[in-house]
């Protein structure tokens, strides 16, 4: 198949950027979408071009470097799939494909589709962990959890952290991956002793982010490649209220 | 290139329901539900008007004596009065800081961002807001202060609403503003059920058909009045 893909081309930070017109043949259904750029790249360096930058690690769908959006759409149009197991095959022959980075101040542009996701790390920082020194992991039953919070605590660490949410929502908020982090560690006992502390400084640093505010539209959960649900944002926001009522300063 | 640089250590000055933008929100949503009751209550009293002029005149009197004896005449009422004003501009106040953090957290837009979760309502609710507010600053004009009313007298309300909603234009544009109410409202409950963190089972199932018919029943009653009035059923 043949497909015209618009990208993003971006010298750097300082650059104002552009969308450059290529058109790629001999496409198969079966390449993933990471696959097409790296034909056109290699087209690129023969004809002396600047090849497009653009991150991706695992290829699996499972480390959450990767990520683009294609039409609209970050990841691409299929459900719960990061764009490097999207295929070819998802498209028509001859589609025309607009491939954009993330698109938020938090999330400035190093070059082409990279965008610098260090906020995320720095919310991490800010209390995505337990303070305490657990050493190597405990035998199973030794702290009892009920299933069900198992479970919700499995689904929140299901988060790869890649940025879709925030490349999907309309306000450029957050609040999806922050949810997720403060939602695992907050389901599960281990989590409880700092789970206020947590939330409010996490929720602090969110805004000195640069971050936008969430207004509800659900786009994130739609994007997310771990289809992580809008249920840990109202979490997040029971948290906080609680810890407000509890510490208004 | 990774810094580790975590937020500096939160200053004292102000409290955390105005400094941060979950806790904006917090305030957007209780005022917001304050703002919405006022709508279920004044929406049961209008519909007095299907009664008859004394009936709703006997209403509107009511409005200003409840309370008696413990209030004197009126009290309650402007009581009502600074809780709603108070509501409304808190409620505007966090929704500008709200949408200018948004606005500026995507300097840079995309070609398109194609919509697949949200809705008509959702993406409205910033322009709905201001059409509801303009609506009712027009409407407490019309019906409270008289000055856009065709022939106002003051205390016979049935008169001032009918000789109002006589003119077609007004009477269209009063139902407009209720699709519009309704959308905001929709949008608003559902929105404010998360805000509030109010999911667990069994609300979480309902949330949204709940809010979908709240906002349904709200806008068929408000908009049943100007209807009234044209088809020449209240008069
Ligand atoms: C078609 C629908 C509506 C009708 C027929 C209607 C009718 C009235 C009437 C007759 C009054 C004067 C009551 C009095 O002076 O005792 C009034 C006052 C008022 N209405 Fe409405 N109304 C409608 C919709 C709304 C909506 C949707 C809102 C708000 C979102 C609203 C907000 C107000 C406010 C704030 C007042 C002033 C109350 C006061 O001064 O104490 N109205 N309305
Ligand atoms: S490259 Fe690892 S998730 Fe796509």
């Amino acid at each position: 198949m043949k497909v015209t893909l618009h990208v993003w081309r971006q010298a750097g930070p300082a650059d104002r950027g552009r969308f450059a017109r290529y058109d790629v043949a001999d496409v198969s259904p079966d390449m993933s979408f990471l696959e097409v750029l790296d034909v056109l790249n290699q087209q690129l360096i023969a004809r002396r071009e600047e090849p497009i930058a653009f991150d991706h690690d695992c290829r699996e769908g499972i480390c959450g470097s990767c990520g683009m959006v294609i039409n609209g759409r970050p990841h691409g149009p299929e459900r719960a799939t990061t764009v490097c197991q999207l295929h070819m095959r998802t498209f028509p022959d001859g589609a025309e494909l607009w491939i954009e980075p993330w698109r938020a101040r938090a999330f400035p542009v190093i070059k082409d589709l990279v965008v610098d996701r260090a906020a995320f790390d720095r919310l991490i920082q800010a209390g995505g962990f337990i303070t305490a020194r657990t050493g190597s992991a405990p035998e199973a039953n030794s702290i009892p959890v009920p299933k069900r919070d198992a479970d919700l605590a499995m689904d929140a660490a299901a988060c790869i952290g890649c940025g879709a949410c925030v490349a999907a929502c309309p306000n450029a908020s957050a609040m999806l991956f922050v949810a997720a982090k403060a939602s695992h560690l907050g389901l599960l006992p281990q989590g409880q002793p700092e789970r206020s502390s947590r939330v409010v400084n996490m929720v602090a640093q969110m805004d000195a982010e640069g971050f936008g505010a969430c207004t509800n539209h659900g786009e994130c959960m739609a994007a997310c490649p771990k289809e992580i649900s809008i249920d840990f944002i109202a979490r997040l926001n029971r948290d906080y209220l609680k810890a407000v009522i509890r510490r208004p300063w | 290139m990774t810094q580790l640089v975590v937020a500096p250590a939160p200053s004292p000055v102000t409290p955390r329901l105005t400094r941060s933008l979950i806790g904006k929100k917090l305030l957007m949503a209780v005022t917001g539900v304050i703002l919405f009751l006022f709508v279920v209550l004044h929406l049961l009293g209008n519909l007095k008007v299907f009664e008859g002029p004394a009936p709703f005149n006997a209403y509107a009197e009511g409005l200003r004596t409840v309370g008696a004896p413990f209030f004197a005449r009126g009290q309650l009422l402007w009581i009502a009065r600074i809780v709603l004003l108070g509501s409304v501009l808190l409620h505007i106040w966090a929704a500008v800081a709200v949408t200018q953090a948004s606005w500026r957290a995507r300097p840079v837009g995309y070609r398109r961002l194609e919509p697949v979760e949200t809705t008509f309502a959702a993406r409205t609710m910033r322009w709905g807001g201001v059409i509801i507010f303009a609506y009712v600053v027009y409407h407490l004009l019309d019906l409270t202060f008289g000055r856009a009313n065709p022939s106002f007298v003051p205390g016979d309300v049935y008169h001032n609403l009918v000789a109002s909603f006589a003119r077609w234009p007004v009477a269209a544009a009063y139902m407009a503003a209720m699709v519009v109410l309704g959308l905001h409202i929709y949008h608003g409950l559902w929105s404010a059920f998360q805000t509030l963190g109010v999911n667990r089972p069994p609300t979480a199932g309902w949330r949204r058909g709940g809010a979908a018919l709240i906002a349904l029943l709200i806008t068929a009653g408000y908009v049943s009045i100007p209807a009234a009035v044209l088809v020449g059923m209240v008069r």
